[in-house]
């Protein structure tokens, strides 16, 4: 289980400026068990996005999008509704963006922020493709997390070290800033890397206080407390 | 004169650089002062350069200030979280520095601690957000600061990015610090100067002074250790060949220097020279540029 919330709906619609013919794709896994990302979620996003005049050329909710096959078959199915829309908003946690983002050559936003439960995970396996950062940036960076996949984790750019297209920490690594910017060129939309992102506020990483209380965090007996 | 005046009065700016060392031994400090004296515009003090631990630049730059030098301060996003980033800037600010150079530092694995928790809480760009946030009276939270700083901050920049996409994302990088209130740019080594030259003409629009970086080269064998390790450093064979030939690789390599200087007055607003380990030649290379005062 990984836990989401959608994001504030002036934030998706500032984002969705420039892209009307949308394709909605939920995730009928951890997403759906949040309340975010299931049909009836869908359903709702779609009649509010249909309110603000948007056109939603695609709708669908897949089981699991961090299982990365079944996101292409599923929408290979649907490959004609996937032609016509200019982006994908999609209801899920950073895995469930960054896997449809990486499957379609559109731009991927982020409708939900992904909120930590300080390591419980999804069926995905690790933290090193999404941080449960609760303020998810994706939609500016081509659907490639920055937190994530620059080893400095740096929200405005590179930082100038990198060599050949890979990491001065890690040569086998790529530079994360260099694929964010192959991916935003291919979508067309360079531009996207003149936005300021302003300090992220971590305090959104850590787990929440009503969880850490939970029996099922603790492993100390309760005698012994 | 200090270097906002000089850059503000657009003459050809010149600024050293020095780094400390490990240790609490200040005496190499007050000799370079002493030599840089008159000499050059402003002295940088790298901040723990490539992660390695040594004593600290706000320290060192205080030391340069008695001295009656002008200090940058070099500050890395490395070690610092947004705390002790703010409460650095406000000691030098009250110690009376003013140049501060923003930088997200090297990673921590590179350095002689590579066990460290590297911390990265703002970046570059933020970080010259936050100095121009202070200038104005605040800190990040939106305190009013009981006395403001008035800092003239500056960054950096690698003109010499080797794929396409680095480059691009430098230039985008370098319009986001100007938009943040970087006032002067200092840049990696450069040696290509018809790469440096494209990459002026495409940044002149930003109408903010760019400081050249030197760094006088020691040996051929110095030159490809940096055009195979450090990321935008392209020394070109020509160079390399002339400092193998050479038999006195000193006066060769200072020689080197004054040229790329002398061919760089033209280009842009002055040079930065980071002379690492050959402090005490930076006077030599000025005279043979002809810049010396």
């Amino acid at each position: 289980m990984i836990l989401s919330e959608l994001k504030p709906w002036e934030e998706i619609m500032g984002y969705l400026a420039q892209d009307n013919n949308l394709f909605l794709v939920g995730c009928s896994g951890c997403a759906e068990a949040s309340g975010t990302g299931g049909p009836a979620q869908l359903a709702a996003v779609q009649e509010h996005l249909e309110k603000e005049g948007k056109k939603v050329v695609g709708c669908t909710s897949i089981d699991f999008l961090c299982q990365k096959a079944l996101v292409k078959s599923r929408l290979r199915a649907k490959s004609k509704a996937v032609l016509a829309a200019d982006a994908f908003l999609v209801l899920a946690c950073g895995i469930g963006v960054q896997a449809v983002a990486a499957a379609v050559n559109k731009p991927c936003h982020p409708g939900c922020n992904t909120v930590s439960l300080g390591g419980i995970r999804g069926k995905w396996p690790g933290m090193e493709r999404c941080r449960e950062c609760g303020d998810c940036v994706l939609h500016y960076t081509g659907g490639i997390c920055p937190l994530t996949t620059c080893t400095k984790g740096l929200l405005n750019g590179a930082c100038g070290g990198a060599a050949n297209g890979k990491c001065e920490a890690d040569k086998s690594r790529d530079c994360g800033w260099e694929l964010i910017y192959h991916r935003l060129q291919q979508l067309g939309r360079l531009d996207n890397l003149k936005v300021f992102l302003p300090p992220k506020d971590y305090s959104k990483m850590l787990p929440s206080a009503a969880l850490r209380s939970t029996s099922f965090y603790a492993l100390e007996q309760p005698e012994s407390r | 004169m200090s270097l906002r005046q000089a850059l503000e009065a657009k003459r050809f700016a010149i600024t050293a650089e020095i780094g400390p060392f490990k240790g609490t031994d200040t005496s190499e400090i007050a000799e370079l002062a002493e030599l840089f004296h008159g000499k050059v515009d402003a002295v940088n003090v790298t901040d723990q350069q490539s992660s390695v631990m040594r004593l600290g630049s706000l320290a060192a730059c205080h030391l340069l200030r008695e001295k009656g030098l002008d200090p940058v301060l070099q500050v890395t996003c490395r070690d610092r979280n947004r705390l002790a980033l703010q409460s650095d800037l406000l000691s030098a600010a009250a110690l009376g520095i003013e140049n501060v150079l923003a930088l997200t530092g090297d990673y921590p694995s590179l350095g002689d601690h590579p066990q460290a928790k590297p911390v990265y809480d703002l970046d570059s760009v933020q970080l010259l957000w936050l100095i121009s946030r202070l200038n104005q009276g605040y800190d990040m939270a939106g305190n009013e600061l009981r006395g403001k700083p008035s800092f003239f901050p500056g960054a950096v920049v690698n003109p010499g990015a080797d794929t396409a996409a680095a480059m691009e994302l430098q230039l985008v990088k370098m319009e986001k610090k100007v938009a943040m209130g970087a006032k002067f740019f200092q840049t990696q080594a450069v040696y290509d100067l018809k790469a440096f030259e494209k990459f002026i003409k495409r940044v002149s629009w930003l109408g903010v002074p760019i400081l050249a970086g030197i760094i006088p080269i020691k040996s051929a064998k110095m030159a490809r250790y940096m055009n195979e390790n450090v990321s935008g450093v392209n020394v070109p064979e020509a160079l390399i060949e002339r400092m193998e030939k050479a038999t006195d690789k000193a006066r060769e390599g200072v020689q080197i220097a004054a040229e790329l200087i002398r061919e760089l007055k033209g280009m842009c607003q002055g040079v930065h020279i980071m002379a690492i380990g050959w402090e005490k030649k930076v006077p030599a290379v000025l005279e043979a540029s002809g810049l010396a005062a």
